[in-house]
């Protein structure tokens, strides 16, 4: 409770500065429990909730992840990584300071955008956050949390982005590709971040390697 | 290579397809040389599985020599190898404690979903079975892509021959499970639905963890008769009343310990079964679970309820007031194989287990068509069909081809 509170408070109040209250206004809402609400309070995560986040979309996710914290946060944190196991990011390329990164997006048809992110909170072992910087084609921030599981269970690992896309054809594109399916495409990108981290490789039913290139290009065209 | 491809109900093709390769670090490539047709197969071949392609190499059971490793691959080229179907990573919480079949990370990530809204989770990946485990390429071909090789192929000794242990990839553990996992005592009276593979190995195990009496259900006379070879004793539901049988076979106590071998295709003439087998066909993921159904009814008070048989569905009029009155308890799943190979690999190596007398058949691969037609339509006779790839055909294995199913 306190973590998350704190967090969201660092959250509201960066993004605050940079013009992009609304966006943290989504995830701090997804964020809080509804403990807070004192007629029907339970201890369900916010984004577990059955209504909406406003003009944002927001989706969240918490997989379990039978390896230590430091070495996945480790790992996260080079954020080149990434695109070893979300599907819909081609790569990352660092720019340079305040932790200031590209992100190349993968859009229907070939395409790509890019959004340049910078990074909005860390602490160490404990939590990413990030937001596109003021500007970009997409406005979109995302947080990711890492606890100590109970026992010998591991580590939890929480993802939880926000976006929106104004108008504009990239904008579009990008759109109605996260739209798709979210919450789906961030259980997906947590499962193979797991399946990494556990296993060193990720699963495939390919009977070849180009085969499994052929398939990841052909689900994005 | 040459591998059986599923085309549709009924229909299987041996085509060639290209070979597989090493796509992850830790894969091998092992060529088959033997396979086996499972009975969970028929339940892909009468198409009542969801998720399988046009196309899709079948086989689940096989063996064979390791001819490529990935680079952490445990295993060496020239190793002989049985490779259990159930694909598991070895690393996740489930295989930590032994539930390999439930593995986390063995199903592509796209291909857990499917099975979300009906389980509520991913299963494990699966040679050779529907996409909904996996979709990966089975062992009724030449060569198979194995992944995790590290962790589920069991090296064999050469003086054991492929007959002697190509079961330990499925049918034997499986048997062995689900008696180890009813928890058989001295006393108990084991009752067994199924003289198919799974049913007799079932049987063969309860015998072996101790069981007073073992006693095994079915229809077609020769199967029961090899139950009664493994000195299991016999009732034939078409001559006998199933539930009185049991009860006078156990002194009136009902039996201890109940075993489903047979899954979702049961056969029956309760109107019950006949609304199960109407529901299946028009295809609405209904599972027949009429020997479940009675299953639960025999068993005795405060007894075991064991169900190593296959079920993918829903079922109707399942008798939860008689599972919970009588506080049974239930044991379910597809098998941990990887947990019993190494164990069962030492009894049959010193002759406590045999299980050679269950083949009935060895055909060549070219041959599946009619492997698969035969085991479903001669149960009696074609109790184990074990495919040999590169084996010759002969004159009177190729003449007879796939039949039209009657209506």
């Amino acid at each position: 409770m306190t973590t998350s509170t704190r967090e969201k408070a660092g959250l509201a109040t960066a993004a605050a500065g940079l013009g992009l209250a609304l966006g943290a206004a989504a995830i701090g809402a997804f964020v809080q429990t509804r403990k807070a609400k004192e007629a029907q309070g339970d201890d369900a995560p916010g984004f577990t909730a059955r209504r909406g986040f406003g003009q944002y979309d927001v989706v969240g996710r918490t997989v379990t992840i039978r390896r230590p914290r430091a070495e996945l946060y480790a790992f996260w944190r080079d954020f080149q990584n990434l695109a070893g196991f979300m599907e819909n990011l081609e790569k990352v390329q660092p720019t340079g300071a305040n932790g200031r990164s590209v992100w190349t997006i993968k859009a229907p048809a070939g395409q790509t955008v890019d959004v340049e992110t910078e990074i909005a909170r860390e602490v160490e072992n404990e939590l990413i956050a990030w937001r596109s910087v003021a500007g970009s084609d997409i406005d979109t921030e995302g947080r990711v949390t890492f606890e100590d599981a109970p026992g010998e269970r591991g580590t939890r690992v929480g993802l939880i982005i926000a976006y929106d896309a104004p108008a504009g054809e990239a904008g579009r594109a990008i759109a109605k590709m996260f739209m798709r399916e979210p919450a789906i495409q961030a259980r997906r990108d947590l499962k193979r971040f797991k399946m990494l981290m556990e296993t060193g490789e990720i699963a495939t039913n390919a009977m070849r390697p180009s085969e499994s290139e052929q398939a990841s290009q052909e689900e994005h065209a | 290579m040459r591998a059986a491809t599923w085309q549709g109900t009924h229909l299987i093709n041996v085509e060639t397809v290209d070979d597989p390769e090493i796509v992850n670090p830790r894969d091998c490539i092992v060529k088959v040389t033997s396979t086996a047709i499972c009975g969970s197969d028929l339940h892909l071949y009468d198409n009542v599985i969801p998720g399988l392609v046009p196309g899709d190499i079948l086989g689940h059971e096989f063996m064979g020599e390791v001819v490529e490793v990935g680079p952490k691959s445990t295993l060496n080229k020239g190793d002989r190898v049985i490779v259990p179907f159930p694909i598991a990573c070895g690393n996740c919480f489930h295989c930590s404690i032994e539930q390999y079949s439930c593995c986390d990370n063995s199903n592509p990530v796209e291909n857990q979903d499917m099975t979300r809204p009906l389980y509520g989770f991913g299963m494990a990946g699966i040679f050779g079975y529907s996409h909904l485990t996996g979709g990966y390429a089975g062992g009724q071909a030449e060569y198979v892509r194995v992944p995790f090789s590290d962790v589920g192929p069991l090296v064999v000794p050469d003086h054991l021959e492929d007959d002697k242990v190509l079961f330990l990839t499925d049918i034997l553990p499986t048997g062995w499970q689900a008696a180890e996992q009813a928890d058989i005592q001295p006393d108990d009276t084991v009752a067994v639905w199924g003289a198919g593979p799974v049913g007799l190995f079932a049987a063969q195990s309860a015998l072996a963890l101790g069981a007073a009496q073992v006693i095994v259900i079915d229809h077609y006379p020769h199967r029961l008769e090899l139950a009664r070879q493994i000195g299991a004793k016999t009732v034939n539901f078409r001559e006998s009343n199933v539930l009185e049988a049991l009860m006078e076979m156990s002194g009136g106590i009902g039996v201890d310990v109940v075993i489903d071998a047979v899954g979702m295709e049961a056969h029956g003439f309760t109107p019950e079964n006949m609304l199960d087998v109407v529901k299946q066909k028009v295809g609405i993921g209904a599972d027949r679970a009429h020997v479940l159904r009675q299953a639960i009814v025999a068993c005795r008070k405060g007894g075991r309820v064991s169900v190593p048989g296959v079920y993918g569905g829903l079922s109707d009029k399942f008798p939860t007031g008689a599972l919970m009155e009588k506080g049974l308890q239930l044991r379910t799943g597809q098998t941990h194989v990887q947990k019993h190979t190494r164990k069962l690999l030492a009894m049959i190596e010193d002759g406590t287990l045999d299980t050679t007398w269950l083949i009935s058949h060895h055909l060549p691969l070219e041959d599946a068509a009619k492997g698969y037609h035969n085991f479903r339509t001669k149960q009696d006779e074609w109790t184990k069909v074990i495919l040999k790839p590169g084996m010759e055909r002969s004159e009177d294995t190729a003449d007879e081809e796939r039949q039209t199913e009657p209506a």
